[in-house]
């Protein structure tokens, strides 16, 4: 098996459309079943009150990074074919900050906020009206943040390179890290739920 | 009239009219949630060779609207042109705009199944619908700057970049957790 299946030419451009469409529909599905339109219940994962987003999505990470360890390793899939985006500190680090400032004012990522216009919520379409405006603020810009945006390249950089610990050694770490993480929302969601019930008493 | 719904329990008042008495479905599990996730964007990166995303499409949208009314303006703008292409074929004809439109279409089949689609405006009844659509906007616009600033959002940079180890997109969504605790406290009444 040769995969990444589009970067062997098993199929061209416009048949991508229609993958890219399909992957779209697995993907704003599982964010509804998850509860993902609502700001609610993604904004309550930063008052300790329900973990979530955490939850969901280091267990989406974990699944994910098995199932490329294993099919990498298998000789099944290409690693290198599969697109990295480049690391540029300042800008990731700036850029998470703002947009997680951005994500407890607003109460949606870009993402989810697509399935709460789907499922009717009308904070979810001033939101992308908002999300609109930044990035246009942004383009007009970016003349003048360009030399930030583009400051300490690190390029295409993966974390088992640059610490130089073998691949299959950091997904077993991050998979305990996470499993450490489930353990942990799990408590802080039950001392919350006590201490609210507690409060209402 | 249905002779199985129980009149009695339902309130006649103006808001009830149209809400349909079958209740929403709970939502699923996180973690069997996080697996069908984990398994579509896997389905990505084996398909296709690239992960998912979502403030591209956004991107691509903004792009062609401010190249539509200034052309010339958008043209000399390195941001703009990234999304513009070279102009042999339409800009929306991009992965991320179909990735979108089936994201849309996803959300919507989910909801719709389990009875959740629903016009509201999710928020705490501390606030006014206004100050609701004022934070909505701002931390849209704050949402839209950090994710080009990161080259990517929870989708692109998060959860993409996180399964593949990627370093720039773990230093960011360590970042996006300490930008959202760290405000959290500010914005509390809005949720809470």
């Amino acid at each position: 098996m040769s995969a990444p299946f589009f970067k062997f030419g098993l199929f061209g451009n416009e048949v991508s459309l229609i993958v890219a469409f399909i992957i779209g529909i697995g993907f704003g599905f599982f964010l509804e079943r998850a509860g993902f339109g609502s700001a609610r219940k993604l904004a309550a994962q930063f008052y300790f009150r329900d973990m979530a987003v955490f939850k969901v999505m280091f267990t989406a990470i974990i699944t994910a990074m098995l199932g490329l360890f294993y099919f990498s390793w298998l000789g099944w899939v290409d690693l290198s074919l599969v697109y990295l985006t480049p690391t540029f500190i300042w800008a990731d680090l700036a850029g998470g900050l703002i947009l997680g400032i951005g994500f407890v004012i607003g109460g949606y990522c870009p993402g989810t906020s697509g399935v709460a216009c789907a499922t009717g919520k009308m904070d979810g379409y001033v939101f992308v009206l908002g999300l609109f405006f930044g990035i246009f603020a942004f383009g007009e810009a970016f003349p003048w943040i360009a030399g930030f945006f583009n400051a300490a390249p690190m390029g295409q950089i993966t974390l088992p390179q640059l610490l130089d610990i073998p691949y299959g050694v950091l997904v077993f770490f991050v998979v305990l890290i996470a499993l450490g993480g489930f353990l942990l929302a799990e408590k802080i969601e039950k001392y919350f739920a006590q201490k609210d019930a507690g409060k209402a008493l | 009239m249905d002779p199985t719904i129980d009149t009695l329990s339902v309130p006649k008042t103006e808001t009830n009219k149209k809400v349909k008495v079958k209740a929403a479905q709970p939502y699923w599990n996180p973690y069997l949630s996080g697996f069908g996730l984990g398994l579509v964007l896997l389905a990505a990166f084996v398909i296709m060779g690239r992960g998912l995303g979502a403030s591209g499409a956004f991107s691509t949208v903004v792009a062609s609207g401010v190249n539509a009314i200034a052309p010339h303006h958008a043209s000399g703008n390195a941001f703009y042109e990234g999304y513009l292409g070279d102009g042999t074929t339409s800009p929306f004809k991009s992965w991320l705009v179909f990735e979108v439109l089936g994201l849309i279409i996803g959300g919507f089949i989910s909801g719709a199944l389990a009875g959740r689609i629903k016009k509201t405006t999710e928020k705490s009844e501390h606030i006014s619908f206004k100050m609701r659509y004022v934070y909505a906007f701002f931390g849209g616009a704050l949402m839209g700057i950090g994710a080009k600033l990161a080259r990517g959002c929870t989708s692109g940079q998060a959860l993409t970049g996180g399964a593949l180890l990627n370093v720039g997109s773990w230093i960011f969504m360590l970042m996006v957790f300490a930008g959202a605790y760290g405000a959290a406290y500010f914005v509390r009444r809005q949720w809470l």
